[in-house]
């Protein structure tokens, strides 16, 4: 981190916000009166709302790519009010798209759609698991229920790296990716309804390309992933193009797949548990 | 293709409600690690899995004819091979699309 310490207490560099000589002096203020006897403090120091901003300037930007592109496929079945709500309610990617594929499949049903949301975004869970040991004494429960829908990849990511998490910090942090996902969707659902087709059918394929930006690299560094992408692969085209199969509605076919494929990988090629610092260092 | 208002209010509240409920309940009530090696391996590959079963044939059927998907796809596979990120490769992937368009428009 781009931040020099004093008596343990981060200080932010001055080149870095134009607001932070106000800040680093608010601290000496404070440091001169209490540091000795609370220690505690340093810990949160850097865990401003105006840091965490800055934190998730970068997620905000990949989000809106990502949930511009969603909003162009959402715009082929829904208004763009409607599809921009989707994303300002959910803050998911994958979820977000295998929902809207059942939403507009004919067969598509309720119990459908639960059990879909329910399997794709279960790794949130875990997430928030590890998060939740992560956050500062402060973070009590309605500031949990509020902020909860913050947990995403990313944002974890970012999460996972602080030696300890402040609520006003969190809320920083997902200021702006939530900004970026929803304001993403509403101009990609716009634009879907008044671009030439020509052009909207191209861009039909981009969240899919960022799908195969987003398996690739691992399948590179992590070799049983691609064992598990096979199988997904394979159980997918075989619900598409097996006469026997293809009643199987689409939600239930990604569930098959993603549950099968994963149970599989799980029990052949288990990975090594990650240690308290999460994925990201 | 147009599904009504009552159906699309139902679909988002299920939608929203179980993710806020998978994100919410845990961040709140548990603060035990999963232990688990099994389990924690197979919810760390459900995100590629899904990922690929939705992209894998879909994208085949994404634009108006299957050669323009397929090039797609192997466009944003080579791409990321090549350490394209992910605004790169969803734009290669868009632009190879128009471009074998262009290409079957001339031919």
């Amino acid at each position: 981190m781009s931040s020099r310490t004093c008596c343990g207490i981060a200080l932010h560099d001055s080149n870095g916000s134009p607001f932070a000589w106000l800040y680093n002096l608010r601290i000496f203020k404070y440091l001169h009166k209490t540091c000795p006897k609370r220690p505690k403090f340093a810990i949160f120091a850097r865990m401003s709302y105006t840091q965490g901003v800055k934190d998730g300037l970068p997620i905000g930007l990949g989000y809106f790519a990502v949930s511009f592109s969603f909003g162009i496929a959402g715009s082929n079945f829904l208004s763009w009010p409607l599809v921009t709500l989707i994303s300002m309610t959910n803050l998911t990617s994958a979820g977000q798209f295998a929902g809207l594929q059942i939403m507009t499949d004919a067969a598509g049903t309720f119990i459908e759609m639960a059990l879909a949301t329910f399997f794709i975004n279960l790794r949130y869970s875990l997430m928030a698991i590890s998060l939740s040991q992560k956050v500062s004494p402060d973070f009590g429960t309605v500031k949990r229920l509020l902020l909860a829908t913050g947990i995403t990849d990313e944002i974890f990511a970012v999460s996972m790296a602080q030696k300890s998490v402040t609520p006003i910090y969190f809320l920083g942090l997902m200021t702006l990716p939530y900004i970026g996902w929803s304001s993403g969707t509403a101009v990609g659902a716009i634009c879907g309804e008044i671009l030439p087709a020509m052009v909207t059918n191209a861009l039909g394929v981009a969240l899919y390309g960022m799908f195969v930006a987003i398996v690739v690299p691992q399948m590179k560094v992590h070799k049983p992933t691609i064992f598990a992408v096979a199988i997904a692969i394979a159980l997918s085209c075989a619900f598409k193009f097996v006469p026997a199969l293809s009643c199987v509605s689409v939600g239930f076919a990604i569930i098959i797949c993603a549950l099968v494929a994963s149970l599989l990988a799980a029990a052949f090629f288990p990975m090594k548990l990650e240690d308290d610092e999460g994925g990201a260092k | 293709m147009n599904i009504d208002a009552r159906t699309y209010v139902i679909y988002l509240l299920v939608m929203a409600g179980v993710t806020l409920f998978l994100r919410a309940v845990p961040f709140i009530l548990l603060r035990k690690k999963l232990k688990s090696v099994f389990w924690s391996s197979f919810l760390a590959y459900v995100p590629y899995t899904v990922l690929s079963a939705m992209t894998v044939p879909a994208i085949f059927f994404a634009t108006d004819s299957r050669i323009t998907g397929a090039c797609a796809l192997v466009a944003a596979v080579v791409a990321s091979l090549l350490g394209g990120g992910l605004v790169t490769v969803a734009a290669v992937s868009c632009l190879a699309v128009l471009g074998v368009d262009g290409l079957l428009l001339v031919l």
